[in-house]
């Protein structure tokens, strides 16, 4: 089996091959001597940490960023790649984690888009349409050419951007972290498309940081470390705990320990809530829910099944329709965001770009966002003037318990990684004197090793009595870390299960269904 | 402390290089244009004219203690401009409104001068900038509220209430209070409400004001907690929401500082240089403002030395035109290649052959912004 997989071993060229690729950034090197080769037929994954530079490879390869040194041969012959115009001439095809479509257009427009068929002065959307339609039957799935792309869910959208990129004539493909927004039933659709696309000769590059994935869909695997190649493994040559330790530098633990719970009253209680989002829709139907102190209790579902105005509704960010809200027997209803942190709740946000963090402001400014009026970081009368030094020190504390990686507390957090940058909203929310602690996606496009880090922090303040609300969408990493699982499907929670009872598959089909029937 | 202070440099250097290599070129190429022009006049080609109207226009603005009090009496209200509209920005906010807001400070600034003409000067001229500074920010506060409440874009409201501000005052300087006496429609004199001269001819109370109202933006922006809130919430609103600020409340009360200081500014000029508030008295400090803070990359530093550069320019023009023909609308042309060059900022870059390393992706991303990062959320 493994052996079929693994492309074609023949004498021919490879499809692509990227020699000592080295790319340097004011104070890092992001790629340092890189050499890939992808075979024809080939899917060939490339994993790494955030920041491993794998983004700067593939950015290298579309001509977004001019190497310092090395160079790029396509079926042996070198290529000059200087923009990505000159990338899809290479026949070299890009998906990017962030999907470039307009959403206002339709499939069609979308894909032909820069390559329009024309009738005369007029676009040929009926041609082009037909040729989609053939494209996609070709590799097993379907389309609708006159859908607006606005109204397509994320995995569908995925797809046209695949289409996108065959349409343009693409041998080569690379996918960026493509199955980050995706659900597991759609990460399998998209494997399907893809293994027909390595049989019918495509040659794909994988970038992710999911082990599982990885060795489930790869031929072959190179794992970068620090801007690196650490290695080059088969499926069946490595396993996930080798991988993980390629591109970590040292072990982790895959599996979470996360010992007993010994949960207590209940701090938050909620009972009939409704809430309506952004548009007036009613997302959450008369919804009751218990978290108890010292247990994790998870949310299960599909993205956009009310999580998120639950999440906001607690924290004081959305106020209900109907129903209440109890922290600790008290009515915390309607309370404002700032009531809510002086009671002990602590919130990190699924989007910590846009809600978690000011990305212009220095690490040590974000490490107080939600406590720089707090006496500790304040004086003056009223205290209305900062206290420069106290946030200073609290950001030195801070950066070295978190092991937050920049240079300086004093560098605008947009500067540092991704996983970087949700160890700063990590450390500022999980402060002293917690009673509630909601987490919404935490580990979300983290690399392994920050992964590890948040996951101990979590049980480590359940231990200490903290009641923890977890809503994710990474099903492995609720039932992981869950005391107790909920499921929630179209605004309410379908069903309650304890750890023991909450079996992937269960709890999968109450995602997808509702029921488990 | 060494490396600190290098650093600092370095800090200093980036932040002011776009500005002051935009102006160099600004000047470069209205040059450019007054050799061009020279084709078409009677005197002939005149190839090196802009040299000698440049040095005129430095000589106006700075060649005699006169010309550098001139420079400054110009730039104070510019201070107190840019920093409105600087301030706005730093909310989030784009303060279009200061010419309005500059005209309702002068003319409340001229009733309660003219009102108190006769009270003694300390009394009638701190009532009379405390009546600008309120009416610029009761201006403001409208196009605030409104953001905060409705989140009607103050674009749209503080361009129209500049119309509105300006024809009502004309409708109040006619009907409500003209003084008589006079053959047109203005305030009466201000007498001991003027601004007191500390200096030369005319270096008023008004440019210490200015200067120290930059200083207290700067440590209100840096210092203090409010000047936290007011710039997270310009830097990112939904985190400063998150984490306990209040919007509605920070956009309401910036735009009313920023009118607050817009009213200062025309407060100033009424009692220190103009005197009387008629319709049709000259705000085109309004608008000079939004180029000053745009200099001053809203930074009440930055905004001090962009003041006082335009200061320069329309001290100087004068002297520039008296002796080489050049006229003063060329100052026009330069702020407006400023704001250009400013605003295309890699046209600059190219000229200069100046480099963002590391942020080739980042740029082209402000081109080809995706969707997905919404839909991924």
């Amino acid at each position: 089996m493994t052996s079929e997989r693994a492309g074609r071993p023949t004498g021919d060229p490879p499809a692509l091959e990227m020699r000592g690729i080295t790319k340097r950034f004011p104070g890092t090197v992001a790629n340092d001597a890189i050499s890939l080769d992808v075979r024809k037929a080939e899917i060939h994954a490339l994993l790494g940490e955030n920041g491993a530079g794998k983004s700067t490879l593939m950015n290298i390869l579309y001509g977004l960023v001019t190497p310092d040194e090395g160079e790029i041969l396509i079926d042996g012959e070198p290529a000059a790649i200087r923009d990505p115009a000159d990338a899809i001439a290479r026949g070299i095809g890009m998906v990017h984690q962030h999907f470039m479509l307009v959403p206002v257009l339709t499939v069609a427009e979308n894909v032909v888009l820069g390559q329009e068929i024309t009738a005369g002065p007029f676009l040929d959307l009926e041609e082009a349409g037909r040729r989609i339609r053939a494209l996609a039957a070709q590799l097993g799935f379907e389309v609708d050419p006159d859908a607006k792309v606005e109204a397509l869910n994320v995995g569908q959208q995925q797809r046209v951007e695949i289409l996108k990129a065959l349409y343009r004539g693409a041998r080569i493909l690379v996918l960026d972290e493509p199955t980050a927004v995706l659900t597991p039933q759609e990460t399998e659709e998209i494997f399907g498309v893809l293994r027909r696309l390595r049989s019918e000769g495509t040659s794909i590059v994988f970038i992710s940081h999911k082990l599982d994935e990885v060795l489930a869909i790869a031929d072959r695997i190179t794992v970068i470390r620090r801007g690196k190649v650490v290695g080059t493994r088969t499926p069946a040559g490595t396993s996930a705990a080798e991988c993980a330790e390629l591109m970590v530098g040292r072990s982790v633990s895959l599996q979470v320990d996360r010992g007993v719970s010994k949960p207590g009253g209940a701090v938050l209680e909620i009972r009939g809530l409704r809430v309506a989002d952004d548009r007036g829709h009613e997302k959450l139907g008369a919804l009751d829910l218990d978290v108890r102190a010292g247990e994790i209790h998870g949310i299960a579902g599909v993205a956009g099944n009310g999580q998120d105005e639950l999440v906001e509704c607690i924290v004081g960010l959305r106020r209900p329709l109907d129903g209440t809200v109890r922290l600790e027997g008290r009515g915390v209803t309607g309370s404002s965001p700032r009531a809510m942190h002086g009671l002990g709740v602590a919130y990190v946000p699924a989007d910590r770009q846009r809600v978690g963090l000011v990305l212009p402001f220095p690490v040590s400014d974000n490490l107080v966002l939600d406590r720089y009026f707090e006496p500790d970081f304040a004086n003056g009368p009223g205290n209305i003037l900062r206290d420069d030094p106290a946030i200073d020190a609290n950001a030195e504390r801070l950066v070295t318990e978190f092991d937050i990686r920049t240079p300086s507390h004093e560098r605008p957090a947009e500067t540092l990684s991704g996983g970087n940058q949700q160890k700063i909203v990590v450390a500022r929310e999980f402060r002293e004197g917690l009673r509630l602690l909601i987490l919404d996606q935490p580990t979300r496009g983290l690399d392994v090793g920050s992964i590890e880090f948040i996951h101990r922090r979590v049980i480590a303040a359940r231990d200490a009595g903290v009641a923890v609300l977890l809503v994710s969408a990474e099903l492995d990493e609720v039932l992981d870390l869950s005391d107790r699982v909920s499921v929630m499907f179209r605004g309410r929670l379908v069903a309650t299960l304890d750890a023991a009872e909450a079996q992937r598959e269960r709890v999968g089909l109450l995602m997808a269904k509702g029921t488990a029937a | 402390m060494r490396q600190r202070l290098a650093a600092l440099r370095g800090a200093a250097w980036r932040a002011s290089r776009l500005p002051l290599l935009s102006t160099a070129l600004a000047m470069a190429v209205a040059a450019v244009i007054v050799v061009a022009s020279t084709l078409f006049a009677g005197n002939g080609f005149q190839p090196l004219l802009p040299v000698f109207a440049y040095l005129n226009l430095f000589a106006g603005a700075f060649g005699s203690g006169t010309a550098i009090v001139n420079t400054l009496v110009v730039a104070a209200p510019l201070m107190l401009g840019g920093l409105a509209v600087g301030l706005g920005f730093k909310a989030g906010l784009f303060n279009i409104g200061v010419a309005g807001q500059f005209l309702c400070g002068a003319f409340a600034a001229a009733v309660v001068g003219a009102a108190l003409a006769d009270a003694p000067a300390f009394v009638a001229v701190t009532a009379a900038l405390v009546a600008g500074a309120l009416a610029g920010a009761a201006l403001a506060f409208i196009p605030g509220i409104l953001k905060a409440r409705t989140g009607a874009h103050e674009v749209v409201t503080t361009i129209m209430l500049n119309n509105a501000a300006a024809l009502l005052l004309a409708w109040a300087v006619g009907d409500l209070v003209r003084a008589p006496g006079f053959s047109f429609a203005r305030t009466g004199e201000i007498g001991n409400a003027a601004l007191p001269v500390l200096l030369g001819r005319n270096l008023h109370l008004g440019i210490p004001i200015a200067v120290a109202a930059i200083f207290l933006i700067r440590w209100l922006l840096e210092r203090t907690t409010l000047g936290f809130e007011i710039r997270s919430v310009g830097a990112n609103p939904h985190a400063a929401r998150y984490a306990g600020m209040r919007p509605v409340y920070l956009v309401t009360l910036t735009m009313t500082l920023s009118g607050l200081l817009a009213g200062v500014a025309g407060a100033i000029q009424l009692l220190g240089v103009i005197g009387f508030y008629a319709s049709g008295i000259s705000a085109s400090v309004g608008f000079d403002s939004i180029a000053v803070a745009l200099l001053g990359r809203s930074d009440p530093i930055g905004i001090l030395f962009s003041a006082l550069l335009f200061g320069a320019f329309r001290a100087g023009a004068p002297l520039m035109q008296i002796n080489t023909d050049v006229p003063i609308e060329v100052i026009d042309i330069i702020q407006a290649l400023i704001i250009l060059f400013l605003a295309a900022d890699l046209i600059v870059k190219r000229v200069f052959r100046l480099r963002d390393r590391g942020h080739a992706i980042e740029g082209l991303d402000t081109v080809t912004r995706s969707w997905g990062d919404q839909v991924a959320r």
